[in-house]
């Protein structure tokens, strides 16, 4: 049964539900070979349950999971042959690193040479030679997250799944393993479906980012897409969006909205009508200018580096987060503006 | 002086092991030694080994210990054998406190109350066997008491729930993502159980299988009672209390409680030596 050479994963559908809570409502999703999908949200929004029943180790409560034209949803996890790195790693804590890579091997019966070699390959390529008789509690973090990856690839699945695997390393080091696992997906050809909830990981590693929320998928579209233009104001305010702005939209030949007493333009995502919306803009849009239209009073400014990271105060009570290259300190009054194309209006 | 010894942590909260310390020796060290002492001196005078000589050339009291084991070694692997499967499945249920309640009740009944209703309800007259001969599944009463399997269901019914929570206490231990790893890696169940719940599970029930074989040893009640204390079941304890308060030897007695001591402890020492030669790690799957 080879299906690594499968065309598509098809979610269908798919639900799950916990007694009476519905913790997936109908998620469909079409994966191609070769494809790194994210899963974003924040926690309880169902991803990790999506995860699970995709996995096999959670079964559906409706909906079905085809590759290709063959229905897997009825399979254990044993039957589906996918990879798996879990948010703990899962290591066996008695076999030698060399005995966990090769677990996978080792229940398919595959000859001892064979099993030797591919083992090898797989240390190779995750840059963990010379480690393979070390127990897992002898290794560091980034390492035990090394072989967990080696261990879920080393079968050549069809698909690997990842349950936030780089949540329990150091900031460092999540950015090397981040360059890792993107390097690694590349060169296996395989599906990957990646859970996490920063938005960063998602952005920076993935083809495609689906949003869920509630169990639902809010939107499906590549990092730019999302980055750029979120379909929701809740996909926004997930996507760095800080500021969501509740305001009146007054639908002319621009669209205009009122943020701390002044009037701007902004650029509609589905505004069909004037009437109450939500105006959505990011801190790193918002610019101190001397003739800005907006007049504020710093509330706090912390220093960045680069630049300050600030809460101002408009007149009429509206909190901004915003970014600035000049100096601001605390109860300075400045004058902030954006630009039309940076701000997002949604229906509210 | 006093911060001499409070860098080798001893304080003053370490006065409060004092009382701990005094019951320990007034409990358990001075009778061990009162009774190993009293063991070398016969009653009857003459050489010090008198007692240990005469309790190996007797072969009514030596085979006490083969009687003994008899009982104890399938007593404790039936429990042990019982409480995996049993203690694997609770884990995974929601609600395990009902069933684990109604399984530890045995412990508190204690071995006289349940050797009581064994009686009556194993009995030649009893309810199973009246069941049996009813149904005509057998033509004549199942001999389950007085005998062998008297005190082997008895120290069953008593030893399980102890065997099973403690059990229990090492399969939880065990992290549930290890088994979900392994059946992604397509290891079916047994394979599961084999390779990754049993290695981890080994040493907790070798401390098990010691506990438990150490409560079967001692059996007395169960074996005067429920079984046949002149035969088959005279086990070690019952040559002690004959030796102690039938002919009224207690330098023997001791003697026969020291031996008794000695093979416990040498089995014990034995599983665990065995022991080190298992992985005997953290069973958990993730950073420690």
């Amino acid at each position: 049964m080879s299906l690594r050479n499968f065309k598509a994963l098809r979610l269908d559908a798919m639900s799950r539900d916990f007694g009476s809570l519905n913790a997936l409502k109908g998620i469909t999703l079409n994966v191609e070979r070769g494809e790194f999908i994210a899963l974003l949200g924040p926690s309880g929004c169902g991803k990790s349950t999506a995860l699970n029943c995709l996995a096999g180790l959670l079964p559906l409560s409706s909906g079905a999971i085809w590759l290709d034209d063959k229905r897997i949803d009825t399979l254990g996890p044993e039957g589906r042959g996918f990879g798996m790195v879990f948010q703990n790693y899962a290591l066996f804590p008695h076999m030698t690193v060399r005995k966990n890579i090769g677990f996978g091997l080792r229940m398919q019966n595959r000859p001892k040479d064979e099993i030797a070699r591919r083992v090898e390959e797989a240390m190779r390529l995750v840059r963990l030679t010379n480690q393979g008789d070390k127990l897992p509690g002898q290794l560091s973090g980034g390492q035990q997250q090394r072989v967990a990856i080696a261990r879920a690839i080393v079968v050549e699945p069809p698909l690997v799944l990842m349950d936030e695997p780089l949540s329990n390393l150091d900031a460092k080091l999540r950015l090397e393993m981040r360059a890792e696992i993107r390097r690694i997906h590349a060169s296996l050809g395989c599906a990957t479906i990646y859970v996490t909830h920063d938005q960063d990981e998602a952005l920076s590693l993935a083809d495609r980012i689906v949003v869920l929320r509630d169990g639902q998928t809010r939107q499906i579209g590549t990092p730019a897409e999302l980055y750029g233009r979120p379909a929701h104001s809740d996909v926004a305010e997930f996507m760095g969006y800080r500021n969501i702005v509740k305001t009146a939209a007054i639908l002319g030949e621009h669209l205009e909205v009122t943020i701390g007493g002044a009037k701007l333009w902004g650029t509609s995502v589905d505004i069909v009508a004037s009437g109450d919306a939500l105006a959505a803009i990011r801190p790193e849009d918002l610019s101190v200018t001397a003739d800005g239209p907006i007049s504020a009073i710093v509330q706090t400014a912390e220093y960045r580096g680069r630049d300050f990271f600030g809460v101002a105060l408009t007149q009429d009570g509206t909190e901004l987060y915003f970014r600035s290259e000049v100096s601001v300190s605390q109860g300075e009054a400045i004058r902030l503006s954006a630009e039309p194309h940076r701000i997002l209006v949604y229906a509210a | 002086m006093k911060g001499a010894l409070a860098r080798k942590g001893f304080d003053g909260v370490t006065l409060l092991l004092l009382p701990a310390v005094f019951f320990v020796i007034a409990l358990f060290i001075y009778p061990f030694l009162y009774g190993l002492f009293l063991s070398f001196a016969p009653k009857d005078g003459g050489w010090w080994l008198g007692n240990y000589a005469k309790f190996f050339s007797d072969p009514f009291l030596y085979d006490t210990i083969g009687k003994t084991l008899l009982v104890a070694v399938p007593v404790t692997i039936m429990n042990l054998a019982c409480s995996v499967p049993v203690a694997l499945r609770v884990r995974l249920m929601l609600k395990p406190k009902l069933l684990t309640t109604i399984l530890v009740i045995p412990i508190t009944l204690g071995t006289v109350l349940v050797a009581e209703g064994m009686l009556n309800y194993f009995g030649p007259r009893g309810w199973l066997n009246r069941f049996l001969m009813e149904f005509h599944l057998v033509s004549e009463p199942l001999h389950l008491i007085h005998n062998y399997w008297g005190v082997f269901l008895s120290l069953v019914i008593t030893g399980f729930p102890f065997t099973f929570l403690l059990t229990l206490s090492y399969v939880t231990g065990i992290d549930p993502a290890l088994e979900q790893a392994g059946a992604m890696l397509g290891a079916r169940g047994w394979d599961r159980f084999r390779h990754i719940l049993m290695p981890l599970l080994l040493p907790g029930l070798m401390i098990t299988f010691c506990l438990s074989f150490v409560q079967a040893f001692s059996v007395f009640p169960s074996a005067v009672l429920l079984g046949a204390p002149a035969g088959i079941t005279r086990v070690i304890s019952v040559a002690a209390y004959t030796a102690a308060f039938e002919e009224y030897d207690y330098s023997m007695a001791s003697a026969i409680a020291m031996i008794m001591a000695a093979v416990q402890v040498g089995i014990v020492a034995l599983l665990l030596g065995l022991q080190s030669l298992f992985y005997s790690g953290p069973a958990g799957g993730g950073k420690g």
